[in-house]
C-alpha cells in the first residue's frame, strides 16, 4: 500500500486539517514510512481471534437518565471563542 | 538545616507532622526552585499562590489536628489534567488560553488529600511524543548532562517530560504523569526517578485531556517507590464520571510495601532481548535479575510471542483513537479559532486545526483518520485490535508460570534533543518495551537501575498482573534498595 499526494490531501480533508501543497508533499514519505511499518501486522494469523474492545474486564454501568448538573450556561460558554446571547457563534452555514 | 527541597514526599509529610518545619517553608522552598529553573522549561504555568494557600491550610490543620494524607506536600501537575481556574493546554496552541471551569477527578483528589500545586508541567503536545520536543511551549530540557565533556541538551523523555525534569531537578517532590504507551515510565527512566502506570481503570480519566482512551492512564512520578505508593493511593479510586473506571476499593499500598520477594516468580520475557540492544542495557537487565534473586525471588524465562507486533498495533490503535478524540478541537466551544476572510464553517475547522496542532499531532490524527477510513478499517484497525487480543493473551499465559515480569524500561539512555526528531519512526521505537503492557492495560513501573558509561540513568521495568500494583511496587522496592541509586544531576540551570 502506498499513499500518494492525492490520498494525503483526501486524508487531510477528512481530518479537517488544511494543508499547503508543500506540507502535503512532505507528508507523503512520512505517512508511507509509518504505514509501511504497521503493515507487518498483516503477517499475524488472527483466525478466530476477537478484536479487543475492553482491555480490563469491566461492566458498562448505566445511570439514571436525569440531569446531574445543569444551569451552568456561563461556565459552558466561558471558553467560547465567540458567544452571543447565550449561544456558541459560528460562521454562517447556510447562504 | 536540611534542604527541604531534597526531601521525599514521605519525609516532607512526616517531618511536617512532627513539627520539624512548616508547610509554608516547604512550599516557599519549592516555589523558589521553580522560579530559578526557567532554563529547564519544565513548567508552562507556575502557581506559587496555590502551593502557598495549600501550605497555609496545612499549617492551620496541624494545630487543629485535621491533617490529610498529603498535607504539607506541594506537587507538580502535568498540563494534561484540567485544573479549575488554571490554564490547561496539553502543551498545544489550540488550547492556549483555555481555563477549565471544572477540576479533573485525579487533580481534585490530590487537592482533597491536602496537596498544593506548584504549577502546570510541560509535556509533549497532547501527550504525543517520547522526547518532549513537540510542545508548543518549547522543549523541556533534562537536568542531566553526559559526562563526556560535551554540553548537549538531553531529552527528559516523553510525554511526561516536564514532570520528570522537575522532579529530578528538585522543583517538586512528586508530580502526576499520564501513560498511553510509556509516557510515565520512559521519562522516569531517562532522569533517574520512579513512576508507575497503574492498571487501566484505577485512576479516573475524567477531566484528563484525552489522547487514546483505551490506553490512557494517569499515575504518579516521584523519586522513591514509597512516594509513588503514597501518591497513587491519593489519585486512584472509583469515579462514576468515567465509564471505564474500576469500581474497586483502593488498597493501602504504602502500608503493605515489602521488598521480601520469597515465593515470587519473576519472568524474563525472552522476546525483549532485541538484536540491536546496547550491551549496557543488557548488563542492566542482568543486574536487575540479580537484585530480584537476592530479594528471594525465583527467576524464570517466559515467552511473549507477539511482542514484536505490539509497536505496530499501538501505532494504529493510538492514532485511531486520537483522531476521534481530537475531533472536538474545532474552534467552536473552546480554544483558538482561525477564521479566514469569507470562510464558512468547514473552512474554519480546517484552518483552526491547521494552525492549532503541531506537526506530530497532525501526523497522528491523519494516520488515525486513514486507518479508520472506509476500505481500510478492517485491514488496519480491526487487525490491530485482534493483535491486541493476542498480546494480552501472551501475558495471561505468562502469568501461568510467573507473578511479575522484569525488563528494561527503554532501549537506551536519554538521547540528545534533536537527535531523533527527523525520523518519526526511530522515535516511535523508543517505546518498544513499554507499549506491550499498555496494550494489555497492566500495571507497570520504572525504577532506576544504575548509570550508563556516560553517567546517564537507566531504568528497569516491572510489569504485573492486572490489579497487582502491590506486587509491582514491592519488586520495584527490592530493586531500589539494592541498586542504591543516589545519583542526581549537577545543578547548571
Amino acid at each position: 500500500m502506498s499513499i500518494d499526494l492525492q490520498t494525503v490531501k483526501k486524508i487531510a480533508s477528512l481530518s479537517r486539517i488544511s494543508v499547503t501543497e508543500d506540507e502535503a508533499q512532505a507528508m507523503v514519505p512520512e505517512l508511507n514510512n509509518i504505514l509501511g511499518f504497521v503493515e507487518q501486522l498483516g503477517e499475524v494469523d488472527v483466525t478466530g481471534v476477537e478484536p479487543m474492545t475492553a482491555v480490563i474486564p469491566n461492566t458498562l454501568r448505566l445511570r439514571d437518565d436525569v440531569v446531574t448538573d445543569g444551569n451552568v450556561r456561563e461556565k459552558v460558554l466561558a471558553n467560547a471563542p465567540q458567544a452571543e446571547q447565550g449561544f456558541f457563534a459560528v460562521p454562517k452555514v447556510i447562504e | 538545616m536540611t534542604n527541604l527541597t531534597d526531601l521525599t514526599v514521605a519525609e516532607i509529610r512526616d517531618g511536617f507532622r512532627a513539627g520539624d518545619f512548616t508547610a509554608r517553608e516547604v512550599a516557599e522552598g519549592f516555589n523558589a526552585n521553580v522560579a530559578a529553573a526557567k532554563a529547564l522549561n519544565a513548567f508552562i504555568v507556575k502557581t506559587p499562590e496555590h502551593a502557598l494557600a495549600a501550605a497555609d491550610a496545612a499549617d492551620a490543620a496541624r494545630t487543629s489536628g485535621d491533617l490529610k494524607p498529603l498535607s504539607g506536600v506541594p506537587i507538580g501537575m502535568k498540563d494534561l489534567f484540567c485544573t479549575n481556574g488554571v490554564q490547561t493546554t496539553a502543551a498545544s496552541h489550540i488550547l492556549e488560553g483555555f481555563v477549565p471551569t471544572y477540576e479533573s477527578t485525579v487533580s481534585g483528589k490530590l487537592w482533597d488529600a491536602g496537596a498544593g500545586m506548584l504549577g502546570k508541567l510541560n509535556l509533549d503536545q497532547f501527550a504525543m511524543g517520547s522526547s518532549n520536543e513537540t510542545s508548543y511551549f518549547g522543549n523541556v530540557i533534562s537536568p542531566w548532562k553526559r559526562n563526556d565533556g560535551g554540553n548537549a541538551a538531553l531529552a527528559p523523555g516523553g510525554s511526561s517530560g516536564g514532570s520528570a525534569s522537575a522532579i529530578s531537578a528538585r522543583l517538586c517532590p512528586a508530580a502526576t504523569g499520564t501513560d498511553t504507551g510509556g509516557s510515565i515510565r520512559q521519562p522516569a527512566a531517562f532522569v533517574g526517578i520512579s513512576g508507575i502506570k497503574p492498571t487501566y481503570g484505577r485512576c479516573s480519566r475524567w477531566g484528563v485531556v484525552a489522547f487514546a482512551s483505551s490506553l490512557d492512564q494517569a499515575g504518579p512520578m516521584a523519586r522513591t517507590v514509597r512516594d509513588n505508593a503514597i501518591m497513587l493511593e491519593a489519585m486512584a479510586g472509583f469515579d462514576p464520571k468515567d465509564s471505564t473506571s474500576l469500581d474497586l476499593p483502593v488498597p493501602a499500598w504504602e502500608q503493605s510495601l515489602s521488598s521480601d520477594l520469597k515465593g515470587k516468580r519473576i519472568g524474563i520475557p525472552k522476546e525483549y532481548r532485541v538484536d540491536s540492544m546496547p550491551a549496557e542495557i543488557d548488563a542492566l537487565w542482568e543486574k536487575g535479575i540479580a537484585f530480584l534473586n537476592d530479594a528471594g525471588a525465583e527467576i524464570v524465562e517466559v515467552s511473549l510471542p507477539h511482542t514484536r507486533y505490539a509497536l505496530p498495533a499501538y501505532y494504529i490503535i493510538a492514532p485511531a483513537e486520537a483522531s476521534s478524540n481530537l475531533a472536538r478541537y474545532d474552534g467552536v466551544r473552546f480554544g483558538q479559532r482561525e477564521l479566514p476572510d469569507g470562510a464558512g464553517l468547514q473552512d474554519m475547522y480546517a484552518a483552526t486545526r491547521a494552525a492549532g496542532f503541531g506537526p506530530e499531532v497532525k501526523r497522528r490524527v491523519m494516520i488515525g483518520t486513514y486507518v479508520l477510513s472506509a476500505g481500510y478499517y478492517d485491514a488496519y484497525y480491526t487487525q490491530a485490535q485482534k493483535v491486541r487480543t493476542l498480546i494480552s493473551r501472551d501475558f495471561d499465559r505468562a502469568w501461568e508460570s510467573c507473578d511479575l515480569l522484569l525488563a528494561p524500561t527503554a532501549p537506551s539512555a536519554a538521547f540528545a534533543l534533536g537527535e531523533k526528531q527527523a525520523d518519526p519512526l526511530a522515535m516511535y521505537l523508543n517505546d518498544v518495551f513499554t507499549v506491550p503492557a499498555s496494550l494489555a492495560g497492566l500495571p507497570a513501573m520504572s525504577v532506576p537501575g544504575g548509570l550508563d558509561a556516560q553517567g546517564l540513568p537507566l531504568g528497569l521495568q516491572i510489569i504485573g498482573k492486572a490489579l497487582d500494583e502491590q506486587g509491582v511496587l514491592n519488586a520495584a522496592l527490592a530493586i531500589e534498595e539494592r541498586a542504591g541509586f543516589t545519583a542526581r544531576p549537577e545543578k547548571w540551570w
